[in-house]
């Protein structure tokens, strides 16, 4: 049987604040077991939450740039279990009156098409703690450095159909927070969590079938193995006449293979109930407004923008679109030489080859977006070829200077005086008396093919110096 | 509206309270006139009544995203039944 996979996402979004959501601890990451835990985070006795104005307007961002519906009054409410990286016993987060209603935003799928992806909802919560299995004699270490830290969960449809949607998905929300700012994206510091639910229906079917939920995938690539793992499961039990069991899965990416989390079914019923210490969060339309009015151009209408204002292909506009550090990098590159599908070629292949390879991001690039458009200058003023400029870009990478500092230091400036470029063609010419015999000969289509191998020969003499374009009128003249 | 027995057990569990036996045939009838009393307020029409999120007629007042606590955790881990290495150790739990 065919099976069609259905995917919604969870992701859990850290929001870029100093201090908790509920407590005036700070968040920074990675600090000493601890330090950063302090009474509210503790549940002592007697604390009592008071919300973070920064959080709220990081979620009522995420709600403007995603369209949705931004509730004026949302509420909060405790999510009841018991773990010991939750201390009160219960998580406070927002289950009925979430602060970000229904929206959507495009995603950029991966054969260039878009499609927009429903979004269910976003509400703000709590993190947890961090729980440490090993060497404590048979006991387990807590750290609550992280618990508190304000969350965003992003619920979206269940509108993805296979990996690489999701993926697409989630590097597309990556994109939109990191452009609102309300987020910093890092992955590896865990500031973008997901969990996958996923059910398989056969082909055609409108039906939902039973779903699985992978929790705390923590890469793209994960994401992208965990569910390929989690299809291959259920589509095997399904086949063999089994049922899919509601439950919970962790994904191992050791052995790559998603296995049963929770023993307990019971374990699931988190009965909410409102925040009796919170009240409820209410805004008004000057607030959204204000938001709204503040939001930096998203990357949406900034791909469409280079698209259409410089004539880049909508893939291209895309990758330059990507951050918007890229974006602007480029952008100054465009401006400084004049000609954007040349700067836009030179950021996407020799900026951005460069920066893959030497593992680093465009914040660190050591060659500033001015003296790229400077190099470009000279390609388009004719002073070096294309060649030469890989070149020049690479010193520059080293340090080396301005590209007119190393082209004049090198004394790489294109050769384009007809005097100096005769004695050398005259001086292939003469090296190769066969092919230009052979040339004399030859009809037009054979000609161009010759003319291409004394136009090498004399580019090589120069050191890739000789201007290709008189070199070649040159032998053409010459060839008679 | 009665609650079974089988029902609390279930209650308890999550609350991690621990009923004997002896008690949960009490526990189960008082909750039971617990629940009676609910019934009785069930009868009101609330049809078009917006549920109430805290008796309170006031709205949360937020707080600037400022960090106003400072490291404290030799005072918090001094009372701590359990500590190693800045970590509060507690019975093993693993999935």
């Amino acid at each position: 049987m065919q099976w069609e996979c259905v995917i919604g996402l969870e992701v859990h979004l850290q929001l870029a604040t100093q201090s908790k959501i509920f407590s005036g601890s700070p968040t920074t990451f990675g600090a000493a077991p601890n330090t950063q835990a302090n009474a509210v985070d503790l549940a002592m006795p007697g604390m009592l939450p008071v919300l973070n104005e920064q959080a709220v307007c990081h979620a009522v961002k995420f709600g403007v740039g995603i369209g949705a519906n931004v509730n004026k009054r949302s509420v909060f409410d405790r999510k009841n279990y018991f773990y010991p990286d939750l201390p009160k016993g219960y998580q406070i987060s927002q289950f009925e009156a979430p602060i970000v209603g229904r929206g959507s935003f495009e995603v950029l799928m991966e054969d260039g098409s878009t499609r927009d992806i429903g979004i269910t909802r976003a509400h703000l919560e709590e993190d947890a703690g961090k729980s440490l299995h090993e060497d404590f004699h048979g006991q387990s270490g807590i750290d609550l450095n992280r618990a508190g830290t304000p969350l965003l969960e992003i619920v979206s449809d269940p509108d993805i159909r296979n990996a690489a949607e999701a993926v697409a998905y989630l590097k597309a929300l990556h994109r939109l927070v990191t452009y609102l700012g309300i987020s910093d994206g890092n992955m590896a510091e865990g500031s973008m969590r997901c969990d996958v639910n996923i059910s398989l229906r056969p082909e055609g079917s409108q039906t939902l079938g039973t779903r699985a939920e992978i929790k705390n995938v923590n890469s793209f690539r994960f994401v992208e193995k965990a569910i390929h793992h989690e299809f291959e499961r259920q589509a095997d039990i399904l086949e063999s006449g089994g049922k899919i069991v509601q439950e919970t899965r962790l994904y191992d990416s050791d052995r790559d293979e998603t296995r049963s989390m929770r023993s307990k079914e019971v374990a699931n019923d988190y009965r909410y109930f409102p925040e009796p210490d919170l009240l409820p969060v209410v805004i008004d339309d000057a607030y959204i407004e204000a938001i709204s009015d503040s939001l930096p151009e998203l990357p949406r209408e900034k791909r469409d923008r280079f698209s259409a204002h410089y004539g880049l292909s909508k893939y291209d506009a895309n990758v330059l679109s990507d951050s918007r550090p890229l974006a602007d990098y480029f952008e100054s590159v465009a401006t400084g030489c004049g000609d954007a599908k040349i700067a836009a070629n030179w950021v996407q292949v020799e900026l951005l080859g460069q920066l893959n390879r030497a593992e680093t991001v465009i914040e660190n690039c050591p060659v500033s977006a001015i003296d790229l458009a400077g190099l470009i200058t000279r390609i388009l003023d004719n002073s070096i070829s294309g060649k030469i400029a890989k070149q020049v870009f690479e010193a520059m990478w080293q340090g080396e200077g301005s590209a007119d500092e190393i082209i004049a230091a090198k004394g790489l400036q294109q050769v384009s005086d007809t005097g100096a470029l005769e004695t050398i063609v005259d001086e292939v010419l003469g090296a190769n008396a066969g092919q230009v015999q052979q040339y004399l000969e030859a009809d037009e289509a054979k000609r161009k093919k010759l003319v291409g191998f004394f136009v090498g020969q004399v580019m090589k003499l120069s050191k890739g110096q000789a201007n290709p374009k008189i070199v070649n009128e040159l032998l053409v003249k010459k060839l008679v | 509206m009665k609650i079974e027995q089988n029902e609390i057990e279930k209650i308890a569990e999550l609350a991690r309270i621990r009923i004997s036996d002896s008690e949960i045939g009490q526990v189960t009838s008082r909750i039971t006139e617990i629940l009676q009393m609910v019934d009785a307020l069930q009868a009101v029409d609330t049809r078009d009544i917006e549920p109430m999120a805290n008796p309170l007629d006031a709205t949360q007042h937020l707080r600037p995203d400022k960090v106003t606590e400072s490291n404290r955790r030799d005072a918090f881990q001094a009372i701590a039944p359990s500590v190693e290495n800045g970590l509060y150790l507690v019975p093993k739990v693993i999935e």
